[in-house]
């Protein structure tokens, strides 16, 4: 993995973007993982049942991607320091759930190099789902 | 005419009130489940001692996971989409997620949540009057440090 530095980010950069499949085990992967067993996101007739058309991708799940959609992003010697979404639209099973990221500001504080990015999900549609805020540590290179 | 507020005053009264703080455990195998499902290939949640070689304790938390409460069966514990005050509302939805972490937990550490509710709106949207429910939960690890604080948002309606 290649190390992203400071210098290099421009602001209104995209990062690279993130495709995950949420397949049905992907989403018991996540049930068992997370502790969150809602039915809703592993039993097709549980959904259908709540007047959904089968079963959803948790939304945590998604916020857990983006998460790692900036971990890949920021490489060894970057941290991510908060990554924050809402839930507004919803993601079906076995539908790829696609993450972006694109740089807003890039600012010094407390003695880190900080850069603060709008992220989101979207569907294979182009629906953005799950938008959000992140902030991240990157390291500089120095001169 | 306006509708009458859903918000009671019992609920008016949680705003900033602390729950009951509960116990959450990491191990290494509560994070390498984690991170599996969010498909990582990064060995530091896998390899301990790779994990080390970056510096870090142990296998550390990937974004999202701070932990499991400690379950018992015998003891009822309550989800935590379940306020604990009643609302005239049937259903509830995640409405989002907001992770801010402070510094790096880790495989071995056992934290000390502790939630309160921080705001209440009420809004109309398409399904109806909603009521939006904010809340915090600052986690510290076992000597004391607020290592993440977590800010969840539920709908209700």
């Amino acid at each position: 993995m290649s190390q992203v530095y400071f210098e290099d980010v421009q602001e209104s950069q995209e990062i690279p973007t993130l495709t995950e499949k949420c397949t049905s085990q992907r989403l018991v992967m996540w049930a068992a993982g997370s502790g969150d067993f809602y039915q809703i996101h592993y039993d097709k007739d549980f959904a259908q049942g709540n007047n959904l058309p089968d079963r959803i991708t948790h939304g945590a799940l998604k916020h857990a991607l983006l998460g790692r959609l900036l971990h890949e992003w920021v490489g060894d010697g970057g941290r991510v320091k908060k990554v924050a979404c809402q839930y507004r639209g919803m993601d079906m099973v076995n539908e790829d759930v696609i993450c972006h990221g694109l740089v807003k500001r890039k600012f010094q504080e407390g003695g880190e190099n900080l850069v603060e990015l709008e992220v989101w999900t979207e569907t294979p549609q182009g629906q953005k789902t799950t938008p959000g805020t992140a902030v991240v540590a990157l390291p500089a290179r120095g001169v | 005419m306006a509708e009458a507020s859903a918000i009671t005053d019992e609920m008016r009264a949680a705003i900033g009130k602390e729950w009951e703080p509960f116990t959450v455990e990491v191990d290494k195998t509560a994070v390498r489940m984690f991170a599996r499902a969010v498909g990582y290939t990064d060995l530091i949640y896998y390899d301990e001692d790779y994990a080390k070689s970056k510096g870090y304790r142990s296998l550390p938390c990937p974004m999202g996971f701070v932990g499991h409460p400690i379950h018992r069966p015998d003891r009822s514990s309550r989800p935590a989409y379940v306020m604990p005050f009643k609302t005239s509302y049937k259903r509830v939805l995640n409405g989002g997620t907001d992770f801010e972490y402070y510094e790096p937990i880790c495989a071995g550490d056992v934290l000390t949540a502790t939630t309160k509710v921080v705001d209440m709106t009420e809004r109309t949207g398409g399904m109806g009057p909603m009521l939006f429910i904010t809340s915090d939960t600052i986690y510290k690890n076992q000597q004391g440090r607020a290592v993440a604080k977590f800010r969840g948002t539920l709908i209700q309606y």
